[in-house]
C-alpha cells in the first residue's frame, strides 16, 4: 500500500462508521439480472453483482455504457424495467424508495449545490431531510471530513469546482450511509482537486465504509477499489483488476538481453511453467508462463547458462486500461459485424 | 416512513433563504410588481369626485380591489413556476430527490415557501391601500370600501388565489422543460379565477354572499385537492431523465 491512505488518515477525521459496516459476509448490494429500457433502448440488462460490506466496488464503462442509469436505479430514482435487487438490506421497489433512500447516499457527477446559500445551509437542508437530530454535530464531522470546515460560512457560488465537489461529498456523508454511490467524483477537476477526492475516497475506505464508485478513469478504479465491474449495457466481467487481467491475458515474462540469444527455443524450451515465448525486438524475449514466480528463476537460471548478459526479466502487467480496451474493443468489433 | 413535517421545514426554510438572496425575487416579485398594483386603484378612488352614481362608484372599487386581487394570483406565479423546472436546470433536483424526501413533503415544502412570502406581500399592499383610502379619500368612498363586505372578501381570497396559482404554477413546473415556458403559462393558467372575480367585481355576476362563499368553497377544494393532483403528476423518473416511464 502506498503512503497515501495513512497520511490521508492522519490528515482528515472521517465519520465514524455507524451504520456503515456490517457483519462480514453479508452483501451490501445484491442484484440479480436488473435492467432498464428507456422505449426500445435498452440502458443496461442483465446486471448481475454483489458488493460486500466495507467493500470499495468500482463500475466502470464508457459513456453510455449505463453506469448512471444503473447508480439511479439503485437509488430508486428510477424503476428497473426488470431484475431484483437489494440495497442496504432492503428489497428495491418503489414503495420501499424512502427507506432505501435514508440509509444510502448518491454523490451525483454534478455537485448541486444551492450557489445563493453557504456551504452549512446546504448542508443543513439536507441534514434536515435526512431527519437527523444531531445535525450541528454531523454537519461539523462531516465538514471536518472534507477539510472544509473553515468555509462554512462560504456562499457555494464562491467555491471552485474541486471544492464544490468535496461539499458534494461532505452532504453524501451526512446521513452515515451503509452504501456511498459516487458517481464519477472527480469528472472535470484538475489533478490537485482529483487528488483531493481521491485522498478521501481512500480515508473513508479505509474506515470500512462501503463505495459504489462509477468511472471511466481506469487509474482511479485501479487505485482505489477492491473489485471493478465494466459494464458495456450487459456487465462484461467482474473481479479483483488482477483477476481481470488473468481472466483476458495469458501471464508473461519479458527478457530483455544484451545480445540476442543464438538459440532461443533451446534456452526457453522445456524451462518449469514456461509455455511458450516470442522475440520481442532486438534482443528482447515474451514467455508465455503459467506461474511467473516459478518461471522467472528458472529463465533467469537458463539465460546464465546460455552465456546471456541479462539486461531486465520481469512479470508483463497488463494494466486495467489494457483490460478495458480489450474489452471494448470486442464490443465495437462485435457491433460492426 | 410518514409524512414528515420536518422535512417540508427543512425545503421551505432552505427556499425562502433562498429567496432572500435572489435580488430579483426580492426587488421586482416580491417588492415593484406588488407596488404597481397599488398605483391604479389608489388613483381611481382618490380622484373620484365626492358626488358620484352608486353604479360609477361600484365600478370604481370593482376595478380597485381587482388590482388588489391580481397580488395573490400573479405574484406568485412566476416564482411557482419555477420551483420545480429551476431547481432541475440548476442541477439541484436530483440531489434532493435523492434523499428520503417524498414528493408530497418536497412539493408542499415548495408550495408554503411560496405561500408565506405572497401572503405577508399581499396584505401588507392591501393594508397600505385600505390606509391610503382611509386618509385621503372622500368620506362617501371611504364608507363604501369600509363598510361593504369589500375587506372580508379580500382576505379570504387572497389565500385561496394564491394557492390555486402556487399549485397551478408548482403543475406546470413539474411537467415543464424549460423555465420561461413554465412561467408563461403558469401567469395564463390564472386568468380563469381572476375572470370570475372580475365579472363580481363588475357586477356583471351579481355579487351575492351565496355566489362569493362558493367560489371560495370551490377555491377551497381546488387548494386543498391540488398537492395531491400535482403529487400524481411529479415523475421522478421523468424529472430526472426526461424520459417519460
Amino acid at each position: 500500500m502506498d503512503a497515501t491512505p495513512a497520511r490521508a488518515a492522519e490528515k482528515r477525521s472521517v465519520p465514524a462508521a455507524g451504520s456503515l459496516t456490517a457483519p462480514s459476509g453479508e452483501h451490501a448490494l445484491t442484484v440479480d439480472r436488473l435492467s432498464k429500457r428507456f422505449g426500445e433502448r435498452v440502458a443496461f440488462q442483465d446486471v448481475s453483482f454483489d458488493v460486500g460490506y466495507g467493500e470499495v466496488f468500482g463500475f466502470l464503462g464508457p459513456n453510455g455504457a449505463g453506469k448512471t442509469t444503473t447508480v439511479r436505479t439503485l437509488g430508486t430514482l428510477i424503476s428497473p424495467s426488470s431484475g431484483t435487487a437489494t440495497v442496504a438490506g432492503i428489497p428495491l421497489s418503489a414503495a420501499n424508495g424512502p427507506q432505501i433512500r435514508s440509509r444510502i447516499s448518491i454523490m451525483p457527477e454534478t455537485p448541486g449545490l444551492y450557489q445563493r446559500l453557504t456551504v452549512a445551509e446546504n448542508l443543513r437542508c439536507f441534514a434536515g431531510l435526512y431527519e437527523l437530530d444531531d445535525d450541528a454535530e454531523r454537519i461539523e464531522r462531516a465538514l471536518r471530513a472534507v477539510n472544509l470546515q473553515d468555509r462554512a460560512g462560504d456562499p457555494c457560488g464562491s467555491l471552485s469546482k474541486g471544492l464544490r465537489q468535496r461539499v458534494a461529498l461532505a452532504r453524501a456523508l451526512l446521513n452515515d450511509p451503509a452504501i456511498l454511490f459516487l458517481d464519477e467524483p472527480t469528472a472535470g477537476l484538475d489533478p490537485v482537486a482529483t487528488h483531493d477526492v481521491h485522498e478521501l475516497i481512500v480515508a473513508l475506505r479505509e474506515r470500512g465504509v462501503t463505495i459504489f464508485l462509477t468511472t471511466h478513469r481506469l487509474d482511479e478504479a485501479e487505485r482505489l477499489c477492491h473489485r471493478v465491474a465494466i459494464l458495456s449495457r450487459t456487465l462484461r466481467l467482474i473481479g479483483t483488476p488482477d483477476q481481470l487481467r488473468a481472466q483476458l491475458f495469458n501471464q508473461a515474462l519479458e527478457v530483455r538481453v544484451l545480445a540476442p540469444l543464438s538459440n532461443p527455443g533451446s534456452t526457453f524450451t522445456g524451462l518449469p511453467a514456461v509455455d511458450g515465448w516470442e522475440a520481442s525486438g532486438a534482443g528482447g524475449y515474451r514467455l508465455t508462463v503459467s506461474d511467473p514466480q516459478t518461471a522467472a528463476p528458472a529463465v533467469a537460471r537458463a539465460l546464465v547458462s546460455a552465456g546471456a548478459d541479462i539486461l531486465s526479466l520481469s512479470e508483463s502487467r497488463h494494466s486495467l486500461e489494457d483490460v478495458y480496451l480489450e474489452l471494448i474493443n470486442e464490443d465495437v468489433e462485435a457491433q460492426q459485424r | 416512513m410518514s409524512f414528515s413535517w420536518a422535512r417540508v421545514r427543512a425545503i421551505m426554510v432552505k427556499e425562502l433563504t433562498d429567496y432572500r438572496r435572489n435580488r430579483f425575487v426580492m426587488v421586482f416579485t416580491m417588492t415593484i410588481l406588488p407596488l404597481i398594483f397599488i398605483v391604479a386603484p389608489t388613483i381611481q378612488l382618490l380622484t373620484a369626485p365626492a358626488v358620484i352614481a352608486s353604479s360609477k362608484l361600484d365600478a370604481r372599487i370593482g376595478i380597485s380591489l381587482l388590482y388588489m386581487l391580481l397580488i395573490p394570483a400573479l405574484v406568485p406565479s412566476t416564482v411557482a413556476a419555477y420551483s420545480v423546472v429551476g431547481e432541475r436546470e440548476q442541477g439541484t433536483l436530483e440531489p434532493i430527490l435523492i434523499t428520503p424526501v417524498r414528493r408530497e413533503e418536497f412539493l408542499v415544502g415548495k408550495a408554503l415557501a411560496v405561500l408565506v412570502p405572497t401572503l405577508v406581500v399581499a396584505y401588507a399592499i392591501f393594508g397600505i391601500f385600505l390606509a391610503v383610502v382611509a386618509l385621503f379619500a372622500h368620506p362617501g368612498i371611504r364608507s363604501a370600501i369600509f363598510a361593504g363586505s369589500h375587506i372580508p372578501v379580500q382576505v379570504l381570497f387572497t389565500p385561496l388565489l394564491a394557492g390555486w396559482s402556487i399549485w397551478v404554477g408548482i403543475a406546470i413546473s413539474a411537467r415543464s422543460s424549460d423555465v420561461r415556458v413554465a412561467q408563461q403559462l403558469s401567469v395564463f393558467a390564472n386568468i380563469p379565477p381572476i375572470a370570475i372575480v372580475a365579472l363580481m367585481s363588475f357586477n356583471v355576476i351579481k355579487p351575492s354572499t351565496a355566489i362569493a362563499l362558493a367560489l371560495a368553497a370551490a377555491l377551497l377544494a381546488l387548494d386543498a385537492l391540488g398537492w395531491r393532483a400535482v403529487a400524481a403528476m411529479f415523475d421522478r423518473e421523468r424529472l430526472i431523465t426526461g424520459t417519460r416511464t
